[in-house]
């Protein structure tokens, strides 16, 4: 059993579902409560894939392998790293609390839980997987069960927007696979069979031609920053995030585009290290661009999750561009951005969505003075924001500061012009804040409650968790640094990738 | 616990007030004041126990460190929660403590009855645990965390009465304008990470002379400067103080005179060493400070508003410090930020009593004769006044003394009469201040009944009195008690080439202040002069003046306007017309493409023998010619 602790995590939503799926006629508590049996255990059973991962060990940990269909050498093959391991758990964290969050969901429950419980199988899958057919399935599958919350539960423009999401990553998904079946046809001569395992597969994309291993490059990025969304591929995003159900705003921004970043890391930059290394600055200008783009645009906005959903592209552009800096402090940087963005993000959203059940608008004009009668549920988002505006003690300062820091080291400007938004973050965030919450009250909002017991059970473990993080980082980079040390030295072998003492003196062969 | 051991008590203490109240001080009442309080208080009991084994120490070993834990460890670079005590951060802890607890005791009195008591008290206590780690912290990433930390606080506190618009958007400005700053020294803690691979004091200040160049220590010292610009409000980011008036009175009295706005102060004088190896980034910070002390002591004299007068006095005053600095005289700096931390917490807690005593109104011209109705607050208000204006024996007159003492000897003879001209400045508005409030005929219903404060309000600021009047004798010269404390610091105030003898300067600055403050009382209280007709003849440069020459306007003319519109045509017309507009596009074109195919498609076996027919021609005539 203890052998199988990554497939147990991976299908017990599944399994969930399908008994959601089979008990037709469940009454809407049982079927709520079901979900959330399911993914409370889930996270029980993920903390102790945290407990047997080794810290040190920039290995593949916890593999499991099985051979699925043999003709074409498909195979079952799971294993975490200290990448994987930390978006397993944040998936495996943030559904319990979706899933909380979505009692008020009174249509259709059952399917609901049932889509939201398909999701997490896909999302974590997607995440596993040390095969690229098997990783293609699940990033393909997780497609499905959102496009249902979004269309299914949206707001009013839910169908065009559903569509506009399932359409783009489907046509970003179309390259990553010509890209895949390509290097499988590649690969029968040099391992002798046809295969899809990624370990393998890094030695025969190693021995590609240079331009072909750009252009396999080029197949898997589109797809990956498509979903992360790096700029110009991102206009689906604010559609989807707007529309999308509270949990499904939740999710996709703490979760879903995790994918994209997450597939940069483990193909892009494992299988095509010359080609990340060349298409370094070209990846890295449009990240600064994101980055300060998403914030600008975000500036004027007035409708409230639309703010956060560009906000999003802004603090993902800092993820990519601490990936694609190939030092030790970005990469790391980058990955602890990854779990700091989908808590603090996830955090904001739950939030709006309790203002929304409340307020019934998203329209930041049509707020205003609700901290007089709701300041603990105002309190708890000012909390959130001064997370994502990366107050030093809260959980996205640190990785703020390393991503900066780690592309400072390649090229002051991108480090300097990231800093900008940070500036820029304050303004819109502080304005929306005090468009929702401060100045007076509106006369129809004066009689509004404030966050009840379900709410602080949502609320409690996030924010709690974006001051540990914020005061002990350690907890979360002891295991991602050993992981992005491998990388780094994986892409870029000859350069200087470390900017701290240590690696100085380490470099100048002296003693301190 | 060892002196050392006991360093993290000192911002924990009110760290843990900040938490009890955040949580539970609704429930307290009127204890989660008298809690707060007694926190700083027993934080301040502490500071004053470690100092003290400090001064027990020899002159050049008298550091404190403690390693509370590895904050953040990523490759070779690493950070600690370290915290460290030498004669600067002790100095800082004094006053930060010290006028704290005063300012926390009167605040008992003056935020009584506020509906939301406990957490103005949770912040403020919140702000001082914020400030401590500031100076207490032993690398630049740990003051960082105080410095955000005390802007945070700021940003709460400046909009806690936040139903009012107007208190909101001021709480909004500081936040934004100080960040701007913020930002430029994030990115020059960057750029000190890349050339030391840390950020740790001990090994920055101890390697900086052979790891720097000119070059890279000025554009390091300038970008570090940029944040002290911010936090101490100087030109040109000095535009938020005067809005953060629109906190209560204890807020203004703390954060924004006696500690936060000094931290900019603070962190030149931290890294003095960077600043040294540049050379140009001393005397931009000298002219930055020049230049603000002017420009601020013009603002003040145009303003009606009480709190108003007293924060364009800050600015300028803290101008002065800065230009001590950037003279080298830092430890003249560090005795002028004490100083100024008794007589303007003096002086708004003096103003905030007022305020109390008349109604809630800042109005000046609302107001005179006041000293009979509070002749506590008054009294005690004119000796800050005075101590400001530079009058002897009081602590003012040693600090700016030596500030111009100094200015005479750089061999920039400008400076010094400049310096000077800003003394008359001083006492000018001051004296206004003075005698509009205190002297004269009361002006308003209000001003006739006003009232005395309570012994809560009233005993803060007896004691500040003392202080500001005695706190002189710290520093009486150049070599006075906190510039021998601080030497191994910050070295000793450097001997220039003979300036003008101390007893010129003393004269000359002196009787400007008599003669400031005599001008003021001709005009405004003798009442041989009609102020106010006076006033509206002069009301076009008044104007001016009292909208601080209007340098809000320009911003918002050249980039609040300007910018807002650029992120409106980013979102409305780049982002949903062109960006979009393409993914749409191309979603229109599969579309189109797709009927035409559907219509291709026509089920009639003709066509498609036809499209075969073509087809095969083409090959054939490919192949052909191939060959």
């Amino acid at each position: 059993m203890i052998d199988h602790l990554l497939t147990i995590v991976t299908f017990l939503p599944l399994a969930g579902a399908v008994v959601l799926l089979l008990w037709r006629g469940a009454p809407d508590n049982s079927a709520r409560s079901a979900a959330m049996l399911t993914t409370v255990v889930t996270f029980i059973v993920s903390l102790s894939v945290l407990g047997k991962f080794e810290r040190a060990d920039a290995a593949f940990q916890m593999v499991e392998r099985a051979t699925w269909v043999k003709s074409i050498g498909l195979q079952y093959l799971v294993g975490v790293d200290g990448v994987s391991l930390w978006m397993v758990l944040l998936t495996t964290f943030l559904f319990p609390l979706s899933v909380l969050a979505s009692w008020t969901v009174e249509k259709n429950v059952r399917l609901y839980m049932a889509s939201m419980l398909v999701l997490e199988t896909a999302v974590i899958g997607s995440f596993v997987a040390l095969d690229l057919l098997l990783f293609f399935v699940f990033f393909e599958a997780l497609l499905v069960p959102m496009y249902l919350i979004i269309g299914g539960w949206g707001g009013e423009r839910r169908i065009y927007a559903a569509i506009k999401f399932f359409l783009y990553t489907m046509a970003g998904s179309a390259f990553l696979l010509v890209g895949i079946l390509f290097l499988f046809s590649r690969s029968a001569g040099p391992v002798g069979h046809g295969t899809f395992d990624i370990q393998q597969l890094m030695s025969v994309a190693g021995s590609l031609p240079a331009s072909t291993a750009r252009w396999l490059f080029l197949a898997f990025f589109v797809a990956f920053a498509v979903k992360v969304p790096l700029f110009p591929l991102h206009t689906w995003l604010p559609e989807a995030h707007t529309e999308a159900p509270t949990a499904g705003s939740v999710l996709l921004a703490g979760v879903l585009l995790k994918v994209g970043a997450y597939g940069l890391i483990r193909f892009n930059l494992l299988l095509f290290p010359e080609a990340s290394k060349y298409f370094a600055p070209a990846v890295s200008i449009l990240a600064v661009i994101g980055i300060i783009y998403g914030a600008v645009v975000a500036l004027i906005q007035t409708d409230i999750k639309r703010l956060v959903a560009y906000s999003s592209v802004s603090h993902l552009g800092f993820v990519v561009l601490g990936i694609f800096a190939f030092t030790n402090q970005g990469v790391t940087g980058g990955i602890l951005q990854m779990v700091n963005h989908g808590l603090s993000t996830g955090a904001l959203f739950l939030l709006v969505g309790m203002v929304y059940e409340r307020t019934h608008t998203r329209d930041l004009g049509r707020m205003g003075g609700l901290a007089v009668v709701m300041p603990w549920l105002t309190g708890a988002f000012l909390f959130a924001v001064f997370s994502s505006v990366g107050l030093p003690g809260l959980n996205n300062f640190v990785g703020e500061f390393l991503v900066i820091l780690g592309s400072f080291a390649v090229n002051r400007w991108f480090g300097a012009l990231a800093a900008v938004a940070v500036v820029l973050a304050a303004i819109y965030l502080l304005w929306s804040y005090q468009r929702m919450a401060y100045g007076p009250i509106h006369e129809e909002h004066s009689g509004l409650p404030d966050v009840n017991l379900r709410e602080v059970l949502v609320l409690a473990p996030v924010l709690s968790l974006l001051l540990v993080f914020g005061v002990f980082p350690k907890l979360l980079t002891d295991r991602i640094d050993p992981t992005a040390k491998a990388v780094v030295a994986h892409v870029s072998p000859d350069h200087l990738t470390d900017v701290g003492a240590g690696a100085v003196i380490q470099a100048n062969g002296a003693a301190p | 616990m060892s002196a050392s051991g006991s360093l993290w008590l000192i911002p924990a203490l009110p760290l843990l007030g900040a938490a009890i109240n955040l949580l539970i001080g609704k429930r307290l009442g009127r204890s989660a004041g008298i809690l707060a309080t007694a926190l700083v208080v027993a934080s301040f009991v502490v500071s004053v126990a470690v100092v003290g084994s400090l001064l027990a120490l020899g002159a050049e070993e008298r550091i404190h460190t403690q390693h509370l834990f590895e904050w953040i460890r990523v490759g070779g670079f690493s950070v600690g929660a370290d915290l460290r005590l030498d004669a600067l951060s002790a100095v800082m802890i004094l006053v930060v403590t010290g006028i704290g607890s005063l300012i926390h005791l009167y605040a008992i009195g003056y935020m009584h009855g506020d509906p939301r008591y406990g957490r103005f008290f949770a912040y403020l206590n919140l702000f001082v645990s914020f400030m401590l780690v500031l100076v207490l912290g032993e690398n630049l990433l740990l003051l960082y965390v105080g410095w955000e930390g005390v802007g945070l606080c700021s940003y709460l506190l400046i909009g806690f009465w936040f139903e009012k618009t107007e208190n909101a958007n001021a709480a909004k400005k500081a936040f934004v304008t100080t960040r701007i700053g913020d930002t430029a020294m994030m990115i020059g803690l960057a750029l000190l990470v890349l050339r030391f691979g840390t950020l740790d004091f001990s090994v920055i200040f101890g390697s900086a002379a052979g790891t720097l160049t000119k070059g890279a220590a000025t554009t390091i010292a300038l970008l570090l400067f940029a944040g002290a610009v911010g936090k101490s409000a100087q030109v040109p980011l000095h535009v938020w103080l005067p809005d953060a008036m629109a906190g209560p009175t204890p807020v203004s009295a703390l954060i924004h005179a006696a500690t936060m706005v000094t931290a900019g102060v603070y962190l030149v004088l931290r890294m003095h060493v960077i600043f040294e190896i540049s050379g140009v980034a001393l005397t931009v910070v000298a002219i930055t400070g020049l230049v603000t002390m002017l420009f601020a002591g013009t603002c003040a004299f145009g303003q009606d508003d009480i709190k108003r007068v007293l924060a364009y006095s800050t600015v300028s005053q803290l101008g002065y410090m800065f230009m001590a600095a950037g003279m080298r005289a830092y430890s003249i700096a560090l005795f002028m930020l004490v100083a100024h931390a008794f007589y303007k917490a003096l002086m708004f807690l003096g103003a905030g009593s007022v305020m109390h005593g008349m109604h809630e109104e800042t109005d000046m011209k609302r107001m005179g004769g006041l000293i009979r109705k509070m002749p506590v607050t008054g009294v005690t208000f004119i000796v800050g006044a005075l101590a400001l204006a530079g009058v002897f024996p009081l602590s003012g007159f040693f600090a700016k003394d030596e500030i111009l003492e100094v200015a005479s000897s750089t061999g920039r003879p400008w400076m010094y009469v400049l310096g000077t001209v800003g003394a008359l400045v001083s006492a000018l508005y001051m004296g206004r201040l003075v005698f509009l409030t205190f002297f004269g005929r009361a002006r308003s219903e209000e001003a006739e009944h006003a009232h005395e404060s309570s012994l809560v309000m009233t005993i803060p600021l007896i004691v500040l009195a003392v202080g500001a009047a005695v706190a002189g004798i710290l520093d009486t010269s150049t070599d006075g008690l906190i510039s021998r404390f601080v030497e191994p610091v910050v070295g000793s105030v450097p001997e220039g080439a003979a300036g003008i003898a101390r007893s010129a300067v003393v004269t000359i600055s002196l009787s400007l202040a008599v003669v400031g403050l005599f001008v003021t009382w001709v005009v405004y209280a003798s009442g041989k002069i009609d102020w106010l007709a006076l006033r509206v003849r002069m009301q076009p440069a008044q104007r001016v003046l009292e909208h601080g020459w209007y340098v809000d306007n320009y911003y918002s003319a050249l980039l609040v306007t300007p910018g807002k519109a650029a992120a409106a045509w980013l979102a409305y017309v780049f982002d949903a017309k062109v960006v979009d507009g393409v993914v749409n596009g191309i979603g229109a074109a599969v579309r189109a493409l797709a009927r035409s195919g559907r219509r291709l498609q026509t089920g009639l076996v003709r066509t498609y023998a036809l499209a075969f027919l073509a087809g095969a021609i083409c090959l054939l005539v490919y192949v052909g010619f191939r060959l």
